[in-house]
């Protein structure tokens, strides 16, 4: 054996062509991109999202840096993406179901006593705006304070209020020199902003004597907070009162009346965003006919598109009629359409006064298609229909195209009319190809949340109701007015629809195709 | 392959080194103090940098001014823009996991929610004060604590146009019949759409004399409904009458009314500034005036306070005092921003300089005014109550139980 052969034995072993270099490069990038996110999750003291990452990390560069788990190299990605965007979504939509997340319940407890003193901390009356300057002993931030009347320099910090400094330096402008300590500079407070925000000089021990404090480094005034917090008790107290504020159990301090201090915090819920649908008496009934309405809304869409689309397609597939790629071509256009944009444009062609159909149809007839609750359901439903019979147009027609010509003259031999042909024959045969885009379509239009939105913003709403949900709401823009619309957001029970709906559409999806898998069986 | 896997693991290793070098030195770069002097002329550059959030039409405003800030203090600025409806919520719903915005451009009726979710953070201004008018002070101040600095207000009025009136009406029946004699298809035309308007109908229901919410002593709102009873009652049986007139619609919406207007079909309308530049774009001859009063009383237009509000999280807790306090609160910062936004601005000296006679027109007609409650009990009136307006107006409900029932619907909502 000479050298040749070795060098090209061991050449073919391993294998440098250039999609191992492409992989290489690949798994370099996918790698930088994770060492990134684990610094950037490292930063941010996100502990879980550390380990997430570390681990899909660790698993992509064995499963791609070894010879073995050939299916593995195939799945990985798609699962990845699954865990991310799929598993962790509802996961995460799922706890937050089950905490009262929303207005005045949107942080952690410790934010919010930290706010709610920050909210009750205000410049004593009177007070003057004096001159101060942060001083550093240490490593640890003091205040000084220039003070008029004893014309001398305060020094104090959390831990020790006030005291004289002799032999302090200043001007009208600024204190200049403090013994014993550095005195700062603007830039140097500008790196420990958050210290220097926070820090307090209290005038004697008792914190209720009121503080000095900063708002930029170079000026401060006296300062009283109205609310103390003890920790020890975990309970809020008003100093102008003595009123006495404990968490409540609901993710708030109350008093013992029952009036609560916002900001709250985020607590677990239980089920309780899930028995309010069933019986919180007001989200009860819009609940249950936003429902029957979706699945109204939703089925009629599928049935009177996928009917209208199938009649077009029957007469279109033959070959008898003329210029009928025109036809098919024109059919095409409301599908070419972006339909965010047909609903907007016909949500202006009903307006009662003065839309197109209105003005120039009916001459001038004041019909409130959008503003009447049974006429804003079939503008709804006329509106998808012109949004949706493309599609099944289309597919229709595939369908057709599809079917075996020798069956057609088989069912003709047999002596089978024109109607039988379609009934018996055709229909099946398409509807066997097309059940499963019937109940993608379902599922779509049963969140179909921008017809809804952009149409008619679910209005009318029920005169004198108690919730401003509308007649033509479907689940999800109830969801959407519950979670986001008007000034106060509930995310909980935002999210607690969204798993019913997830759990309706995924029932029904998993029968549909079931069924449709045994007929394509048969 | 074994020489293979060490060939990828290095060539991986060395991107993944060079991809955190970049990165670090990116941040690095950032940091890098920006070369101006700081304000106390020490020399000493100033590091960090400031961002913040204003909506779409405010953004660019926002973006010049920082830009003047800049020059003054040395401290970079990031002028995010942000949809105008939902920055708000975005803003909840960030500061809290410290990702949001050091500042924050809003209207002042949004204040309440913010409060009471815990995420904007509170300014002294005290040696400011002075400074600013009463109602812009208001706005920017909750439950007795200071969380901004305005910058202007802005309020709707009567917009005429006076090719087809010279009239100047103090009713609203005076108003209708000058907008007659001008023989336009629109005497008068506000707008209304199919989910009410109870802004631009403001001003005729305090004519009334029912205000949303009762003002304490302090003029602060409390919680205590005040649009309904009698005079309440009141304004929804004109409200039907008009309806049934035709001089409302729900069919008329801000697109529309503002077209008829731009067209000469209306001899009056009631809008607000933002609609007023767009007809003297046109070259229309308009005046500004104050709102009829089309009850007993004055009309009170609600009158909005714009200003820049800090997060409770922010991490340059300094630099933004330096920005609110030092830099925003001047009158050379106002006149800046009124330059660039052409809104009534919040302080009077500033105003005073003022020639445009739509600023001084809509300053007019704003002085009556109520601020908008910022309370966060606000956001369950303004469904129920547009709503109604329309059921009103269209005669689908009879006004005085329509108005009793709209009222026993938002005290059900305000007590959850």
């Amino acid at each position: 054996m000479d050298q040749s052969t070795v060098k090209t034995k061991r050449f073919d072993r391993f294998d440098l062509s250039w999609g191992f270099w492409v992989k290489v490069a690949l798994m370099a990038l996918i790698n930088a991109l994770g060492v990134y996110g684990l610094l950037a999750a490292w930063a941010a003291e996100s502990y879980l999202t550390l380990a997430v990452v570390l681990v899909t990390l660790i698993i992509a560069d064995v499963i791609y840096f070894s010879r073995r788990f050939i299916p593995a190299k195939y799945l990985f990605p798609g699962l990845a993406f699954l865990l991310v965007y799929q598993v962790f979504v509802m996961g995460y939509t799922g706890f937050v179901s089950f905490t009262n997340y929303g207005t005045g319940h949107n942080s952690t407890k410790a934010d919010a006593i930290t706010q709610i003193l920050a909210q009750h901390q205000k410049r004593v009356p009177g007070s003057p705006t004096i001159n101060t300057t942060v001083v550093e002993k240490n490593d640890k931030l003091s205040l000084a304070i220039w003070d008029a009347e004893k014309k001398a320099v305060l020094v104090g910090n959390m831990q020790h209020p006030l005291t004289l400094v002799e032999g302090a330096k200043a001007n009208d402008k600024a204190i200049t020199e403090v013994p014993g300590y550095q005195v700062l500079k603007f830039a140097d407070l500008v790196k420990r902003q958050q210290e220097v925000a926070g820090l307090k000089a209290p005038l004697t021990d008792d914190p209720n004597d009121g503080f000095y404090v900063t708002t930029d480094g170079t000026k401060g005034f006296l300062a009283k907070s109205d609310f103390r917090y003890d920790e020890e008790k975990d309970e809020l107290l008003d100093t102008t009162n003595n009123v006495v504020y404990q968490p409540n159990g609901e993710g708030a301090f109350a008093d013992p009346e029952g009036n609560t201090i916002m900001p709250g915090w985020r607590v677990p819920v239980g089920f309780a965003n899930y028995t309010n649908m069933a019986h919180g008496s007001d989200l009860a009934w819009p609940f249950f006919n936003a429902l029957v309405w979706s699945f109204i809304f939703a089925i009629f869409s599928v049935v009177s598109t996928f009917a209208f689309g199938l009649l077009l397609a029957l007469v279109f597939h033959d070959k008898r009629i003329r210029g009928r790629k025109i036809y098919q071509s024109l059919f095409i256009l409301p599908y070419a359409f972006p339909a965010f944009l047909s609903t907007l444009v016909w949500k202006g062609m009903l307006n009662t006064k003065f839309g197109f159909i209105n003005e120039v149809l009916l001459g001038g007839a004041e019909i409130p298609w959008l503003t009447n609750g049974t006429l804003a359901k079939v503008s709804i439903l006329g509106v998808n229909l012109w949004l949706g019979f493309p599609y099944m147009f289309l597919i229709c027609l595939g369908a057709l195209q599809a079917l075996p010509e020798d069956i057609m003259e088989a069912a003709k031999i047999d002596g089978a009319g024109p109607i039988r042909t379609l009934f018996s024959v055709k229909l099946p045969l398409i509807l066997v190809s097309t059940m499963p885009l019937l109940i993608a379509s379902f599922a779509f239009n049963f969140n179909n949340f921008s017809l809804i939105y952009m149409l008619t913003g679910g209005g009318p709403n029920y005169p004198g109701a108690s919730l401003p949900v509308g007649e033509t709401d479907i689940l999800i823009s109830m969801v959407y007015k519950i979670a986001f619309e008007g000034g106060s957001q509930n995310y909980g029970l935002a999210s607690a629809l969204s798993i019913l709906i997830f759990l309706v559409v995924g029932v029904i999806s998993y029968f549909g195709l079931k069924r449709s898998n045994a007929m394509g069986e048969d | 392959m074994r020489r293979g896997i060490s060939i990828a693991a290095i060539s991986a290793l060395a991107l993944t080194m060079a991809a955190c070098g970049s990165s670090d030195e990116a941040k690095e770069d950032t940091q890098q103090p920006a070369p101006a002097q700081s304000a106390e002329g020490d020399g000493s550059a100033v590091a960090g940098e400031l961002t913040i959030w204003a909506d779409d039409t405010r953004s660019s405003q926002v973006a010049e001014l920082s830009k003047d800030f800049t020059d003054k203090f040395g401290v970079k600025v990031n002028v995010v823009q942000k949809s105008e409806s939902d920055m708000d919520k975005e803003f909840i719903s960030q500061v809290p996991t410290g990702k949001g915005p050091d500042l924050i451009v809003l209207a002042h009726d949004r204040l309440g929610s913010l409060v009471s979710n815990g995420v904007v953070g509170t300014v002294d201004i005290a040696d400011k004060a002075k400074d600013f008018s009463e109602a812009a002070l208001s706005g920017v101040t909750y439950q007795g604590q200071t969380y901004g600095v305005p910058y202007a207000i802005e309020n709707v009025a009567l917009v005429r146009n006076n090719q087809l009136s010279k009239a100047e009406p103090k009713s609203f029946d005076e108003m209708l019949a000058a907008g007659k004699e001008a023989n336009v298809e629109y005497p008068f035309i506000v707008q209304m759409g199919d989910k009410g308007d109870p802004y631009h109908f403001y001003g005729f229901q305090t004519s009334f004399g029912a205000p949303v919410f009762k003002q304490d002593d302090k003029g602060s709102y409390t919680t205590e409904l005040t649009l309904g009873g009698e005079k309440g009652e009141a304004f929804a049986d004109w409200l039907a009458k008009k309806g049934n007139e035709k001089v409302f619609d729900p069919a008329i919406t801000g697109e529309i009314a503002k077209q008829a207007f731009l067209d000469g079909k209306a001899a009056f309308t009631v809008t607000g500034p933002w609609n007023v530049s767009a007809f003297r774009e046109a070259n229309m001859d308009i005046t500004v005036l104050p709102i009829p009063a089309a009850g007993p009383e004055a009309a009170q237009p609600f009158v909005g306070v714009q200003g820049f509000f800090p997060s409770a999280k922010t991490e340059n807790q300094l630099l933004v005092n330096k920005f609110l306090v030092d830099y925003l609160a001047t009158e050379e910062a106002q006149q800046k921003m009124y330059d660039l936004g052409k809104r009534v601005p919040a302080m009077p000296a500033v105003a005073a300089k003022i020639s445009d006679p739509d600023i001084q027109g809509f300053s007019e007609a704003g002085k009556s005014g109520a601020p908008m409650p910022a309370i966060p009990e606000m956001s369950a009136v303004w469904d129920f109550w547009g709503i109604t307006e329309v059921d009103v107006v269209t005669g689908k409900q009879q006004p005085k139980e329509a108005w009793s029932t709209m009222v026993t619907n938002i005290e059900n909502a305000i007590k959850k």
